[in-house]
């Protein structure tokens, strides 16, 4: 819960609010990834990520 | 007990750490050395275990752990930057989620799990901005009570380039500019196009520059369509990318290429294709465009904090050709560049800064001296070492007792042609060998750089070579009227050593050209004169020095090519056993571990070796 902890932290500290329903979104995506996939593979280019 | 902070760098790439001791660099080190992995960006578990090591601290004991940028921010520039190109990216977006959702959004659960390898104690980490662990690397080691802070790199949070003012302690970021519009990925898209790797090949691509005529009308063409189309450059130094022309925001390259053909008349360079006149050209076009930028962005820094020193890190610090148009301009009276100017040395700045700022410790100055001990701050190994690697490789050396008798032995060696692997002491922070994990040879032997490059690196016949000056000569040599111990400069070799030019010889052929003798020290004089110079100080580098020295009383000469310790795509080599390796596989003639000397003469071969080629991926 120390995750959920820091994400509100850091979106109360740099006021971004309008950001949670997409990261609410790409977690519930996260959920599915984590049951359904194996490693996630970071991309061959230039590590913007 | 001693403070004692422990720097991370790690998950994107160059992952390296670093530890600072009552504020004292005690060791710092690149991952990569050890696991034998270019540009490795996991966490630095060796490394981290070699600086505790090193330092004779307990994990447990540490004050703090400073990891070097924010987590949390990078991934809201990620998702707002997915968000203003909807419906755009939905691909790139897909690669990259998985990956956030996985892993780097839960970085500090990671991190501490990895940390637990190290200790089971709780200490706290820090999480400092990437930019502002940039600017400490660069301003806290360096000589200076106060200077301007410039800091260039791709991106980090959202920062892609950052001007600043140290003074005592405190540092103060004043202007930054912010992603998508970044000179770092401006040049690494050029890169890509010339067709060398990014994040890597940077280098290469200002080695080529050199090549291209700026005379020619397709070299001004270059330039002229870059400024028109790809970017908008302001007169404070900012940079403003047209997006639509690069596929790195939303897509998974850097350019794209129709757009680019379709403007600069040339496609993207096929990897490993013959280099041909176009693309050298264009390198000297983005390399040009780079320096414009550099100067602009010193000019707004030095009117910013009225300073008389200059401070610079991030990956374009690493452009020592435009930090060499820096110094000539005279925007200020002196530079220093952390040497570690990349993501690596982000360890040691995130730990400068948690020192500095975090727990609010003064800065102690030594005048005239930077704090990075020569950059000699990894791993070095005592000649048991060396000599069970010599019994497992059932290897033939000779040993010197004597230092002096060493150096008089090698100075023959290295004047007779040889190439000559100089593995000594504590190993570099950096991309650059110092003359600890090097491989040296003659500078006025014409046929060093071939050799260098063809039979022992197996890299591209372009890439030039670097001298190693001993520091009381570099006038003799080189337009340089100051230090340059990290190899970070590029000036011009003296007027007086010189060659004339033949006739057309900016159209002649690249080998051509390049195998004109351009001066009395061929092998380091690049293409257009120039020179990439590390010089050598007698008290922190006594044995290099010594043997350079040794090698000028015999033939009259105070300097020798170096090059770093490894073959094309291998992490330099950082013990021993990589070195007794790598100077088998190579067609290098000797060897010297500390004091030991193997004749590749003498040598077996070694047993059920691999194919280096195969080990390592093309860099």
């Amino acid at each position: 819960m120390e995750f959920l902890k820091d994400l509100w932290g850091f979106l109360k500290e740099r006021k971004k609010f309008w950001l949670l329903p997409l990261i609410v979104i790409l977690l519930l995506f996260g959920v599915l990834i984590v049951f359904t996939s194996g490693s996630a593979i970071a991309p061959f280019i230039y590590t913007l990520f | 007990m001693p403070e004692a902070i422990l720097g991370i760098s790690a998950y994107y790439h160059d992952s390296a750490a670093a530890i600072l001791v009552d504020g004292e660099i005690i060791a710092a080190a690149h991952e990569e050395r050890f696991t034998r992995k270019k540009h490795d960006p996991s966490f630095p578990l060796n490394a981290a275990k070699y600086v505790l090591e090193e330092a004779g601290i307990a994990y447990n004991d540490l004050t703090a752990v400073a990891f070097y940028d924010k987590p949390y921010i990078k991934f809201e520039r990620l998702l707002e930057t997915y968000h203003s190109f909807v419906p755009k990216g939905l691909v790139s977006f897909l690669s990259a989620m998985p990956v956030w959702i996985k892993e780097k959004l839960f970085m500090k659960k990671m991190l501490n799990e990895e940390l637990a390898k190290l200790g089971d104690g709780k200490v706290r980490v820090l999480f400092p901005e990437h930019h502002l662990s940039h600017a400490a690397s660069a301003f806290y080691p360096s000589p200076y009570e106060e200077a301007a802070i410039l800091t260039l790199d791709g991106v980090g949070e959202w920062a892609t380039t950052t001007i600043g003012y140290g003074k005592g302690k405190d540092i103060k970021i004043l202007r930054e500019l912010d992603f998508p519009h970044s000179l770092g990925l401006l040049y690494s898209a050029f890169t890509y196009y010339c067709g060398f790797k990014v994040n890597s090949g940077e280098y290469k691509l200002m080695g080529l520059a050199p090549y291209g005529n700026p005379k020619a009308e397709q070299t001004k063409d270059f330039k002229r369509k870059i400024l028109e189309n790809l970017v908008d450059i302001k007169e404070d130094g900012s940079i403003l990318l047209n997006m639509e022309y690069y596929d790195f925001a939303t897509g998974l390259k850097m350019a794209k290429d129709k757009k680019w053909e379709q403007i600069l008349g040339i496609p993207i360079r096929k990897p490993e294709s013959t280099l041909t006149g176009e693309y050298m050209n264009l390198a000297l076009a983005i390399q040009m465009i780079t320096e414009e930028v550099v100067l602009r962005l010193s000019n707004t820094t030095q009117e910013l904090t009225k300073a008389k020193n200059i401070v610079l890190a991030g990956g374009v610090a690493l452009n020592c050709v435009s930090n060499g148009k820096l110094l000539k301009s005279g925007i200020f009276d002196d530079i220093w560049i952390q040497p570690a100017a990349g993501d690596a040395g982000g360890a040691l700045g995130a730990a400068y800064a948690a020192w500095h700022i975090w727990m609010g410790k003064e800065r102690k100055i030594v005048t005239g001296k930077d704090a990075m001990k020569g950059a000699y701050l990894g791993p070095e190994f005592s000649d048991s070492d060396i000599v069970k690697v010599a019994r497992r490789n059932n290897a033939r050396f000779h040993y010197f007792e004597s230092d002096d008798q060493l150096y008089d032995k090698i100075s023959d060696i290295l004047a007779e042609g040889n190439v000559v692997g100089w593995f000594q002491g504590r190993m570099e922070y950096g991309p650059r060998a110092l003359g600890n994990r090097s491989i040296i040879g003659d500078a006025r032997n014409p046929e060093m750089q071939k050799k260098m490059n063809l039979k022992i690196k197996y890299r591209e016949g372009f890439r030039p070579f670097a001298p190693s000056v001993i520091e009381e000569e570099i006038q003799e040599y080189f337009e340089l009227d100051r230090q340059s111990p990290y190899m970070l400069l590029v000036v011009p070799v003296n007027e007086a050593r010189k060659n004339p030019e033949p006739e057309g010889y900016n159209d002649l052929e690249m080998y051509d050209r390049l195998y004109h003798l351009r001066s009395d020290i061929p092998s380091i004089t690049h293409i257009d004169y120039s020179a990439r110079v590390q010089s050598v100080n007698r008290e922190v580098n006594p044995r290099y020095w010594h043997l350079i020295n040794k090698f000028k009383q015999k033939t009259g000469y105070g300097l020798l090519v170096n090059t770093s310790f490894n073959v094309r795509g291998e992490p330099i080599v950082c013990s021993p056993e990589d070195g007794y390796r790598c100077f088998m596989r190579t067609e290098m003639d000797y060897l010297v571990l500390g004091n030991y000397l193997f004749d590749k003469k003498e040598q077996e071969k070694i047993k059920d070796d691999t194919n280096w080629q195969e080990e390592f991926e093309l860099d």
